[in-house]
């Protein structure tokens, strides 16, 4: 009950002379919230999300580019089994084109993602490290694997 | 309980389940689908095509097909219902995506069985 009583005078705003209620009220609330004790952080630009929220989206946003690449994905397999011609035409363009290259790594690339932090949703499933420190960790595992298999597929692609 | 008449079997829990089976398939299949390029550095077009004319392959591809149909459908509409608020917005772009994954069914087994 003492929290209001015994709390720490906040520094009065100066006297209202012809100011409006509104404005007022306004201003009472920034000195209030510049003199608390409570933690306050004005410096928006120390403020980010943490890893395991990065993680997170960057799983969605990998899940949405693979439903559009797999156009390609798609296009690939069905030229490459409908005739020597056509598989040639595939695996030359993969081969020397830098464009074909380029999206079969971003593609490999996200779904490398897309894999690992699936892996670790199904661990998280499985009840396995849910917990603060847990979440951070597994997030700092699934970058890590992720860069791994996306550099060892750009070494595999060129 | 929620309920959404465009969730794929309207009930959240089957969603979740749905969404597991099918990334097991299909990181099943990819890790095959890997391994089987990377143990055949030097494929040929009969080697390749002699794989897809298998029965198991077939069936192991038209597996992944439609997990991949069931696992798009429950992580877009996800998505697309945390982010697109306006309902005929949502709504809208919700049936693109079932016009895009029926396409994709249709490619998959058109050239799984040869047009």
């Amino acid at each position: 009950m003492s929290d209001l009583a015994t709390a720490e005078p906040f520094q009065q705003p100066p006297p209202a002379r012809a100011m409006p209620d509104r404005r007022r009220a306004g201003q009472e609330s920034v000195y209030r919230a510049v003199n608390s004790k409570r933690p306050v952080n004005l410096d928006l630009s120390t403020i980010h999300f943490p890893l395991p929220a990065i993680t997170s989206i960057v799983h969605r946003i990998t899940g949405v580019i693979l439903f559009v690449g797999l156009i390609f994905a798609f296009w690939a397999l069905s030229q490459s089994l409908s005739s020597p011609a056509g598989f040639d035409a595939v695996s030359d363009a993969l081969a020397g084109n830098f464009l074909a290259k380029l999206i079969a790594w971003g593609l490999v690339s996200a779904l490398a993602f897309h894999f690992v932090a699936g892996i670790k949703h199904l661990f998280m499933d499985a009840d396995f490290g849910v917990t603060r420190e847990g979440g951070v960790q597994k997030a700092q595992i699934t970058v890590i694997a992720s860069v791994v298999l996306i550099i060892l597929a750009g070494v595999w692609i060129w | 309980m929620v309920t959404s008449i465009t969730s794929f079997s309207r009930n959240g829990v089957s969603d979740w389940l749905m969404q597991r089976v099918s990334a097991v398939i299909l990181a099943v299949y990819t890790v095959f689908m890997v391994a089987y390029l990377l143990f055949h550095p030097d494929l040929d077009y009969y080697t390749w095509s002699g794989l897809f004319e298998q029965t198991w392959m077939r069936i192991f591809s038209l597996l992944a097909f439609v997990s991949l149909a069931a696992h798009a459908w429950v992580g877009l509409w996800t998505v697309t219902t945390d982010y697109l608020n306006a309902t005929y917005q949502r709504v809208g772009v919700q049936m693109l995506i079932i016009l895009a994954i029926f396409v994709y069914l249709v490619w998959g087994i058109q050239l799984l069985w040869g047009a």
